[in-house]
């Protein structure tokens, strides 16, 4: 990892980000806004990963750290009347105290009193939602009117309705988020994870606090979660509690063990294949669903590693 | 001059078994010690307590005259306690780069420099005669291998009390002739506390010995003071000879 070529490692990253930019210009209408969305669900993806994949804490309420953006975004617009950006950055922040207080109180347990852990504090943060129905909407959510979806710059008005300043604002949220990622993973603190998800006892012996390693972890992992869930309401203008439940917390680790668990770019790819096999699927039968379920099944029998994980096993080891 | 480590009274208790009795033990700075007794004695318990791998029941320990009773574990490696592994843990799927790099950046003064990482690591790796096995898997390496890679990650933390947990077992006798010269090698720039097995490696090695039985010290001296001690004797073959 930390010998491999940093060149072709940052070419590849940037070659994705190209191709995502092109792929604005060439998709039909129904592709382009599908991919937007994935966009911003892969960086949801990559939140988990850096958790799950980098650090090996598997938490089934990641839910929460998406809801809190979601929510912390839609509600500045609806309940205070707060612009985009402002609205933006209150909901990363709603998602990076809320992960600082549950990592202080998760960590203290770990494996699966860790996942029973996240998945309670998700689940109190979901029926939370549902108490303060009319402020939060409930289970019917809400809507973010158009009109406060514009970013107005003076002369000119950014629409985050119009798709093309949609996919592009995704496409820069995730290449923002894909480029941390990589530098992270590649930064010593990376390497500092990876010790804590192989060896933790060791790495404590090495001299590292190992506790507050996982706890800046899980600050980032959340706030990068965070981050999709307000793009997500400004973007595609819809506050609901499904986005707080319990599937969505499930989602992301399908996705990451799709595309490959510790791999900057498997979020993204598994994203995309869940993605593409319920559309392909779904236009064939209405019990899309089965399909899924069973190429989920035959992936992990035949590739326990994800598709990007397999593929730096077999053959492309440099692969960060 | 003043020891480097003290432990005075120190206890733990495993349910009712006392691991480790009020334990009184000085070491001297510069000094190579080994540890031996039966199996069961408390060797690792008394050397997990000083590494702050598990907390004593009572009892105090003062490593350069601060009292670290208290502190955790990775406290105490920042002020230069080493603990290499009884059994041997090193990170089976990482390179042994990456192994030995995880140490070396932690000691690292200055923030950035990624030259400094790699000169530090290739030079813990080139003691222990492992540089050219760098960017192999640490779970592939020969257990020899990964033994010796466990004492390049000690050095790479740059120690000044590095605790050895029968580095020698299951090596090969001419992997035992070089592990005895790097023993002396990493001697020069720190003490070396060494729980160990096989006699002839202690009786090489060590400057003075402590014999642990039962939880407490039986006896302690120097090498040819230990050979003859009709108590120590008794302890490992059971009877006055």
């Amino acid at each position: 990892m930390s010998e491999a070529s940093p060149a072709k490692a940052y070419a590849l990253h940037l070659g994705i980000i190209a191709l995502l930019f092109v792929l604005s210009f060439v998709l039909p209408e129904y592709y382009h806004g599908l991919l937007a969305r994935i966009m911003v669900l892969a960086v949801f993806a990559m939140g988990y990963n850096m958790l799950f994949g980098y650090v090996g804490l598997l938490s089934l309420g990641h839910a929460m750290f998406f809801g809190a953006g979601l929510y912390g975004a839609g509600l500045a617009i609806i309940q205070l009347g707060w612009g985009v950006p402002a609205a933006f950055i209150a909901g990363i922040a709603c998602g990076a105290v809320l992960s600082l207080i549950i990592g202080l109180l998760a960590l203290r347990t770990t494996g699966v009193a860790f996942m029973i852990v996240t998945m309670m504090f998700a689940q109190v943060f979901y029926l939370l939602i549902l108490y303060f129905a009319n402020w939060t909407g409930g289970d019917q959510g809400q809507v973010v009117p158009q009109p406060a979806r514009v970013l107005d710059f003076g002369a000119t008005a950014l629409d985050l309705t119009n798709p093309t300043v949609r996919y592009m604002t995704a496409l820069a949220l995730f290449s923002f988020v894909l480029l941390v990622t990589l530098a992270i993973v590649r930064s010593r603190y990376g390497r500092v994870l990876v010790g804590i998800r192989e060896n933790e006892e060791r790495t404590k012996m090495l001299g590292y606090d190992t506790f507050s390693n996982k706890l800046m972890a899980v600050v980032v992992s959340g706030t990068i979660c965070a981050a999709s869930g307000a793009a997500y309401a400004l973007l595609f203008g819809y506050v609901g509690s499904s986005f707080a439940s319990v599937q969505y917390s499930i989602l992301p680790l399908l996705w990451v063990l799709l595309g490959g668990a510790a791999t900057t770019i498997g979020p993204l790819i598994g994203t995309v294949f869940m993605y593409y096999v319920i559309d392909v699927t779904s236009g064939y039968t209405s019990a899309y669903l089965l399909i899924v379920g069973i190429a989920l099944i035959l992936l992990v029998l035949f590739f326990p590693k994800g598709i990007l994980g397999t593929i730096r096993q077999r053959w492309l080891g440099w692969l960060p | 001059m003043t020891p480097l480590l003290t432990t005075k009274d120190l206890s733990r208790n495993f349910g009712g078994l006392r691991a480790v009795d009020t334990v009184d033990f000085t070491l001297m700075p510069g000094e190579i010690r080994a540890v031996i007794g039966p199996n069961g004695a408390g060797k690792t318990t008394f050397v997990s307590l000083v590494s702050g791998r598990i907390q004593p029941s009572s009892g105090a320990i003062v490593f350069d005259g601060a009292d670290i009773t208290s502190q955790p574990a990775y406290i105490r490696v920042r002020q230069g306690i080493a603990y290499t592994f009884q059994i041997t843990s090193v990170f089976a799927n990482l390179s042994a780069y990456d192994n030995v790099a995880l140490p070396v950046q932690r000691t690292l003064s200055d923030g950035r420099s990624k030259g400094a990482v790699r000169a530090g690591v290739m030079s813990a790796l080139e003691r222990t005669g492992l540089a050219d096995r760098a960017n192999m898997p640490a779970g592939q390496l020969s257990y020899g291998h990964q033994r010796l890679l466990e004492v390049a990650m000690g050095l790479a933390l740059k120690p000044r009390l590095l605790i050895l947990d029968e580095p020698t077992q299951g090596l090969a006798d001419s992997e035992i002739d070089n592990f005895i010269a790097l023993v002396r090698d990493i001697a020069k720039g720190a003490t070396v506390l060494l729980i160990e097995h096989n006699m002839p490696v202690v009786m090489q090695l060590a400057d003075r010995i402590t014999v642990f039985n039962a939880g407490k010290i039986l006896a302690e001296g120097t090498p040819e003071a230990i050979r003859e001690n009709a108590a120590v004797q008794e302890a490992y073959l059971g009877t006055a000879p």
